[in-house]
């Protein structure tokens, strides 16, 4: 079995390649069919990998088969598998559903151009789970992230321009801030694959360098994945998007940068150094708390619903670092939950409310108003995505939150639960302004009295949602790896 | 070790304020690109002047050469000035779109136009 020997690297080089074939086939149905083909297989590749590493085996391929700290690494183990997973399970979910959006978002003979960088996007944040290279990881977070700002300005709203316009500012100051620390890192270590980098680094904990190394890292990443006060770029970038892209970023982006983050911590600097020296778990569970209600409180003010959920994101950014911040097996477990589950929750809701918007012509909650009678699956689906964001048992939302609230216990404060659960009451409110106007007012006049979203896109939207109430119930596939790459990453054994 | 042996990490230093508050500061966007691509090129002297020893060369094995300079910097370089090329010119092609589309490059006119819009 060669092929299977190379698949961490096919995982990556299949959706590269697959960019160049749109482009020059460039007519008819043969873009979609190379991307779609190419995250398909990159999905089935991510299961065997994620199977082949579940019971914490490493994978470890050498491009080149140049040995580890000369060569460039490419590692799969616990947590990048289940990172793989997420990012390839995502697009081989909304790619099928793209088809039938873009043709009502973008004009004709862009098709092709779209099809390329939604590859080279999921390449990229294919990249970012599978190296082991630290400047590897730069290149392919800047692959990503301008095959994201160019899909951003797809959207047909000029305001998609200017923030496309804003992303792309605050995308590179946050990548270069990254590689700044990892610039100061190679000069104390002289190595860039992460193991090797660890293991050098533990005779220089202290020094100054590495310290700025770790502000230079953190500060960069909590750019790119939109922590509280550095979330400026993300409501106009999801608001304006064509709905596929915002749903495909609202699942991969914020998050894959969330795993370059945890990577850095307890892979290359360890724990003890992140969480133990510096005041680093207090900053960011004053930020997270800031994050959870202020984004929470300024969703439930918005007029258009798109907004709204993405501020919503925000906020759900907020219950994933504070897990991290607590440095427990459970915290890290919580976080990690919380970020799948929310993923597969975000990516369904944005993929409903693009169906209604093709049929409804907005998504301002005016628009929407009376959407439950002429729409009653789209809307049925986006109230069962919103049941998920509060966390009602039964949706995948209470299994992150209920592993939240462990965590917190575990570490003896009682606040933070009814932190939480005050939070969550935010989120009530803000779900409760779509079950209002959808169910409670009139539609405006003029629009048809019955007419579902196509079943190309609503399908593929209960997909997500489907997995959103499966994840709820059924949890030995994510709380099983997420539980598993803590207790990697951490250091218990079993 | 004196002040002026640091002389490339003041530079670095210098560069990379100015660039990040050129970002900051301006409101035209095309100026704010320019910070952009100063912050960025800070970083490339980052990476590249540790690498050369004084009085190293090229790391190839020969009689009379025991100094050697480090290439590795260089090769990442390269890749991060093709990633700065690229940021650049689509941060330019979008001011271009952005242009066409408001009838101006300044950030607090086109804020004002984005609320006069429904």
């Amino acid at each position: 079995m060669s092929v299977a020997l190379h698949m961490p690297v096919l995982q990556v080089v299949v959706p590269l390649l697959s960019a160049p074939l749109a482009v020059l086939a460039r007519r008819g149905s043969l873009p979609f069919m190379f991307t779609t083909a190419a995250a398909w297989f990159a999905f089935a590749t991510s299961i065997a990998l994620w199977m082949e590493v579940e019971h914490g085996a490493v994978l470890s391929y050498f491009i080149g088969s140049w040995p580890a700290p000369w060569g460039i690494e490419y590692r799969v183990d616990r947590l990048s598998a289940l990172f793989l997973l997420l990012v390839s399970g995502l697009a081989a979910v909304v790619l099928p559903y793209s088809r039938r959006s873009i043709q009502a978002e973008i004009p004709r003979e862009q098709h092709y151009l779209f099809y390329a960088l939604f590859s080279l996007c999921l390449a990229g944040l294919l990249g970012i789970t599978v190296t082991a290279d630290a400047f590897n990881i730069f290149v392919f977070l800047e692959i990503a992230s301008l095959s994201t700002y160019v899909m951003i300005a797809l959207g047909r709203d000029r305001r998609a321009l200017v923030a496309s316009y804003q992303y792309l500012v605050m995308g590179t100051i946050g990548a270069t801030f990254f590689v700044i620390g990892v610039g100061l890192l190679y000069l104390m270590t002289g190595t860039l694959n992460l193991p090797d980098m660890a293991e050098r680094l533990a005779a220089e904990r202290h020094t100054r360098p590495v310290l700025a190394a770790l502000a230079f890292i953190t500060v960069g990443l909590s750019l790119k994945l939109a922590l509280f006060p550095l979330h400026q770029w993300l409501p106009n970038a999801y608001t304006y998007a064509p709905s596929a892209v915002t749903a495909f970023l609202a699942g991969t982006a914020t998050k894959v940068s969330l795993y370059v983050l945890v990577r850095f911590y307890y892979s290359v600097f360890g724990e003890s150094l992140v969480f133990r020296h510096l005041p680093l778990p207090e900053i960011m569970l004053l930020l997270s708390l800031a994050a959870m209600f202020v984004a929470s409180g300024i969703a439930i003010f918005q007029r258009d619903f798109k907004k709204l959920l993405a501020w919503s994101s925000i906020g759900q950014i907020g219950y994933i670092t504070l897990g991290l911040s607590f440095d427990t097996v459970t915290g890290l477990t919580a976080s990690l939950v919380n970020l799948f589950n929310q993923a597969v929750t975000k990516c369904g809701l944005f993929l409903l409310l693009g169906g209604a918007v093709i049929v409804a012509g907005g998504s301002t909650l005016e628009r929407l108003a009376g959407l439950g009678r002429t729409m009653p699956l789209t809307s049925f689906g986006i109230v069962i995505g919103g049941l998920g964001l509060i966390g009602v048992p039964g949706t995948a939302g209470f299994i992150s939150k209920w592993y939240l609230v462990l965590a917190a216990l575990e570490r003896g404060e009682w606040w933070l639960v009814f932190a939480v659960l005050l939070s969550s009451l935010l989120a009530v409110a803000y779900v409760w302004r779509f079950v209002e106007a959808a169910y409670f007012r009139p539609a405006p006049p003029g629009r048809p009295p019955r007419r579902e979203a196509p079943a190309s896109l609503l399908i593929p939207a209960w997909l997500m949602i489907a997995a959103s109430v499966y994840f709820g119930l059924d949890t030995s596939v994510t709380v099983g790896s997420a539980s598993g790459a803590a207790e990697m990453l951490i250091g218990v054994k079993k | 070790m004196n002040a002026a042996s640091h002389f490339s990490y003041w530079a670095t230093i210098c560069l990379m304020v100015m660039g990040l508050f050129i970002v900051m500061a301006r409101a035209n966007l095309i100026k704010k690109l320019v910070g952009l691509a100063i912050f960025q090129t800070s970083i490339y002297l980052l990476y590249i002047a540790p690498g050369k020893l004084i009085g190293g060369t090229a790391p190839i094995i020969a009689d009379g050469f025991s100094v050697y300079s480090n290439p590795l910097p260089h090769v990442l370089i390269l890749t991060a000035i093709v990633v700065g090329i690229a940021v650049l010119a689509l941060g330019l092609a979008l001011v271009v779109r952005i242009r066409e589309a408001y009838d101006s490059i300044e950030e607090d006119e086109i804020l004002a136009a984005e609320e006069r819009q429904p």
